[in-house]
């Protein structure tokens, strides 16, 4: 990422962003397409990048559906502010897929072959935070998943054919059981 | 398993998987019209007050603030059933009402311009409680509805509706009985559905006379059907958007259109009013209140021989859709308690609580929640097995109810009986069942204790649906119906019977957008009516297509149509496969084929569900937990079987079986504030906490439509409540009468505190 700019003064106000392999040099401030110092990252990615595939339930920081990928962690984008994070590699659900070819990524493909989700609103946080999970831990247990997986609400209950979906898309010859 | 089908009872990707998981899918917010403004809502600290003054003048100096209303700027457009709410009054009726609006050009300043509103308050008594609300007799909450009961008239468009089950002679029947059990039972925790989305609408006047909205939406015809005569009959367009789910309280629920429209009215602009999750938990549709005062009488061999008594319904500060809920209910309790002599009347009623509306079990979960426990100690007096009990009295092929528009109807389907067995079997209940108030096992602590609920229901063919298919020249189908997607697959399931019927590829058919103006009628999926109702609807749609498109071809093939046959697009006589004409040389490239369906209501058939669960109660700490569940159903037929075991496992969720073990609204009944209302203090269940589930669905072909299916996924929540309940009683030989369990109410039953 270049850093190297030449004022100074212009640098210290403004946010550096990788998301999804994209730069993005954000102003500091209250105009349009600036970022605001009390603008979450969750309000950024959608409102300011237009990223609207993260998604904002509680806006609390309580149910996990904004999480997002940062620096190779799941966090909540709701309780992150975006000048904090000024130099951040960022991946949000629209960064999962292929770029090139569009194809799904296996943890994708496995949550639509198992409907992996009923009204899909939890499912972009839900995906994130597996994501993180299985570049940590390429075969976890149902437990593993499970525990990771535990700050997302999911009002449908689609919990059962989430872990399936994982367990399926990190399997190698039957673990899990 | 092979049925001879080429998509039916096939897992088929939803046709909107691939959005969903890629994050292309568009939910409410992420739809924005050009020149939208924000709208907010100024809300009431007090349960119950009148307003004696609101100073807006700071608010409206406020720069990027176009507009602010209170009660004396905009018309008295009411909703709800009956209609009675309106956008803003000259008092307030809960903690959370709406007192003003604002509507700016973002957000925040939205917000800001709210804390600029004055507003003086005479706060008025509050009550809460379903009976004292109807004591009281002077000031009701509604100056309309005396002690604060809504009348007992029906609505215009169901003159008939089932407000009393009057069925026999309940004094014979109490007469007859070896048994009679007296008590009342409450499921009043308002526990609330809570969509991950929270509901929203964006409104705009196209012209002084038409008004397009955009919400996410369970049924988005229902938006415009009962938002006209809201909106003092000015049109509406209603689209959907991507629904972050609903559990029934998307379909109905207007309250954010007013704001929306009379903001979008004051402006000369589109307005989005998006509630916060503060504003779901305390100004949206709760579940219902119900507390049921019974009578029960019951013979030795398990027959019920008299129910009397009264359900009496909590509906908080309004009444979203009470009267018909109630009819449903009454519909509903018939068909899992057969019994000659009935004599069981409902009544609504409105307390200071935030208001209740539709929720998934639609009154039948409510009724059946309150009522099963009092039949359950007919049932320990009998000394009758549940599973036996429930084999016995609920709905069987020729036998009769009243339905929700109070005619009488034969029920014409499978018997269920079957599916109980397979469930019971599955579950081991022969062996976990020891009798009533008595344990499974004893393990230290821990007591293990079996419990079963039911839930039937026959809104499965339930009001009209209207659809079209049109056939192109490129071998494509398009559907027409008006239908959104909330989560429950249907618009993939409707496009896998239209393919079925026309053997196309799954994937060159398509449905409309849920758009009103696009499409011919259909209610919504409300109850468990996509699978039937509108799946008849889209059925005959195809049905008449082929049809069509065949007789057109038989002047081409020198024969007639039913020596034709269409596959993948093409047409060919049968036995003849070889020679095989596209679409485009029967009907030319510049003309389609469509033909029309048409579903009219049908309530002689039920869908069922029986859960069986088992809990494990620790006697030191009172800590309750669900171990196991089976859900056993006959769904005639499954369309989409992950989709459909999805739906079952939903049982927990969305005030569903949940609400017996730790979910519920807490009320300060000082203050009339909810006490829990956020993602933190309101419990729900998580991905750590899951207990063995499984799911018993047999397929004995019902006579419904040419798939021989009925739709049953919406009745998952209910049957769980009142089969925690039995089971806890049965872990610990004492019995709770309320809902939730907690840890609290078993240490007091034990003696223990
Ligand atoms: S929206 Fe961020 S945790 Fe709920
Ligand atoms: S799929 Fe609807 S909340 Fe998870």
């Amino acid at each position: 990422m270049n850093t190297r700019q030449n004022d100074p003064e212009q640098e210290r106000r403004t946010i550096h962003l990788k998301v999804n392999d994209k730069d993005y040099a954000l102003a500091i401030g209250d105009t349009v397409g600036a970022v605001a110092p009390s603008d979450t990252l969750a309000h950024t990615l959608r409102e300011t990048l237009g990223l609207t595939g993260t998604k904002i339930s509680c806006d609390q920081g309580s149910c996990g559906a904004c999480t997002v990928i940062m620096n190779g962690k799941s966090i909540l984008s709701c309780m992150t502010l975006t000048i904090e994070c000024d130099g951040a590699r960022i991946i949000t659900i629209e960064g999962l897929a292929d770029p090139a070819t569009g194809q799904l990524h296996p943890l994708q493909q496995a949550f639509v072959d198992n409907s992996a989700f009923q009204c899909g609103f939890c499912t972009p946080g839900i995906l994130m935070s597996t994501k993180a999970l299985v570049d940590q831990n390429p075969h976890p247990t149902r437990d593993a998943i499970q525990h990771a997986l535990s700050g997302h609400f999911c009002r449908c209950i689609s919990h059962y054919e989430v872990v399936d979906a994982v367990c399926q898309a990190t399997t190698t010859e039957g673990d899990h059981d | 398993m092979t049925n001879g089908y080429r998509y039916i009872g096939k897992d088929t990707a939803r046709k909107d998987a691939r959005d969903i998981v890629t994050g292309k899918a568009r939910f409410f917010d992420d739809i924005k019209i050009p020149g939208m403004l924000y709208g907010k809502v100024k809300r009431s600290p007090h349960a119950h007050a009148n307003i004696t003054r609101i100073d807006t003048d700071r608010a409206r100096c406020m720069p990027g603030v176009r507009a602010v209303l209170t009660h004396t700027d905009i018309p008295r457009w009411e909703w709800g059933m009956p209609k009675h709410i309106p956008i803003l009054d000259s008092k307030v009726r809960f903690v959370g009402d709406a007192v003003a609006l604002v509507a700016a050009d973002t957000p925040d300043i939205a917000e800001a311009a709210l804390d600029l509103i004055n507003v003086e308050y005479e706060p008025l008594p509050a009550v809460y409680d379903v009976e004292a609300a109807m004591q009281i007799d002077t000031s009701p909450i509604y100056a309309q509805f005396a002690h604060n009961t809504y009348p007992d008239e029906p609505p215009s468009f169901e003159p008939e509706m089932l407000g009393h089950i009057r069925i026999g002679d309940v004094q014979k029947g109490f007469d007859e009985a070896d048994f009679t059990i007296e008590d009342t039972c409450g499921y009043e925790i308002f526990p609330n559905p809570l969509p991950p989305e929270p509901p929203g609408f964006i409104a705009t006047w196209e012209t002084p006379d038409c008004l397009t909205v955009y919400t996410p939406s369970q049924s988005i015809a229902q938006v415009r059907l009962i938002g006209i005569p809201f909106i003092g009959m000015a049109d509406i367009r209603a689209i959907s958007t991507q629904c972050g789910g609903s559990y029934g309280t998307k379909n109905a629920n207007l309250t954010p259109m007013g704001y929306a429209a009379v903001l979008a009215k004051a402006t000369g602009k589109p307005v989005k009013v998006y509630f916060t999750k503060e504003e779901h938990f305390h100004s949206y549709s709760l579940r219902l209140g119900s507390r049921v005062r019974a009578r029960v009488g019951i013979k030795k061999d398990g027959t019920l021989s008299a129910i009397s008594g009264v359900w009496m319904v909590n509906t908080g500060s309004g009444s979203e859709s009470g009267p018909l809920q109630i009819a449903v209910g009454l519909g509903e309790v018939q068909l899992v308690l057969r019994c000659a002599n009935w004599d069981l009347k409902g009544k609504l009623v409105c307390t200071n609580r935030s208001p209740s509306g539709i929720v998934r079990g639609y009154g039948g979960q409510e009724l059946e929640s309150s009522i099963l426990p009092i039949i359950g100690r007919a049932m320990e007096k009998a000394g009758i097995n549940p599973v036996d009990f429930f084999k016995k009295n609920s709905v069987k092929p020729g036998n009769g109810y009243f339905w929700r528009e109070g005619k009488w109807w034969t029920y014409r389907g499978i018997d269920f009986n079957t599916a109980i067995d397979k469930g019971a079997a599955t579950f081991g209940w022969k062996e976990k069942w020891k009798g009533w108030g008595k344990p499974t096992a004893i393990h230290g602590n821990k007591r293990i204790g079996v419990g079963v609920g039911v839930h039937s229901n026959a809104d499965v063919g339930e009001d009209s649906s209207e659809a079209t298919v049109k056939l192109t020249a490129d071998g494509r189908a398009v559907v027409y119906c008006c239908v959104s997607e909330a989560g429950l697959g249907q618009r993939s399931s409707l496009c896998k019977m239209a393919a079925e019927v026309l053997d196309l590829p799954l994937e060159r058919v398509t449905l409309s957008p849920p758009d009103t103006q696009l499409n011919p009628f259909e209610l919504g999926l409300v109850g468990s009516r996509g699978t039937y109702a509108v799946g008849s609807a889209v059925i005959a749609a195809a049905e008449d297509a082929r049809k069509k498109l065949l007789e057109i071809a038989a002047h081409r093939f020198k024969s007639t149509a039913d020596q034709l046959e269409t596959e993948n697009g093409k047409i060919y006589m049968v036995g003849r496969p070889d020679k095989k004409l596209a679409w485009h040389r029967i009907m030319g490239v510049y003309h389609s084929v469509t033909g029309e369906g048409r579903f009219e209501p049908d309530y002689s058939l039920c869908n069922f569900l029986m859960t069986f669960v088992e809990v494990e109660v620790d006697t030191e700490t009172g800590q309750v937990v669900l171990t196991r569940m089976v859900n056993a159903t006959d769904a005639g037929q499954v369309i989409a079987p992950k989709v459909l075991e999805g739906q079952l496992h939903g049982a927990f969720g969305s005030a569903g079986l949940d609400t017996a073990l730790f979910e519920e609204t807490v009320l300060d009944e000082t203050s009339g504030r909810m006490l829990n209302g956020n993602m933190v203090d309101y419990k729900w269940r998580t991905f750590a906490d899951l207990p063995d589930v499984k799911n018993v669905i047999l397929e004995t072909p019902m006579p419904s439509h040419r798939f021989k299916a009925v739709g049953v996924g919406e009745i998952a929540t209910s049957p769980g409540p009142s089969a925690v309940l039995m089971a806890v009683y049965n872990a610990i030989g004492t019995r709770i009468a309320s809902y939730p369990v907690t840890a609290t109410k078993i240490l007091n039953a034990l003696g223990k505190r």
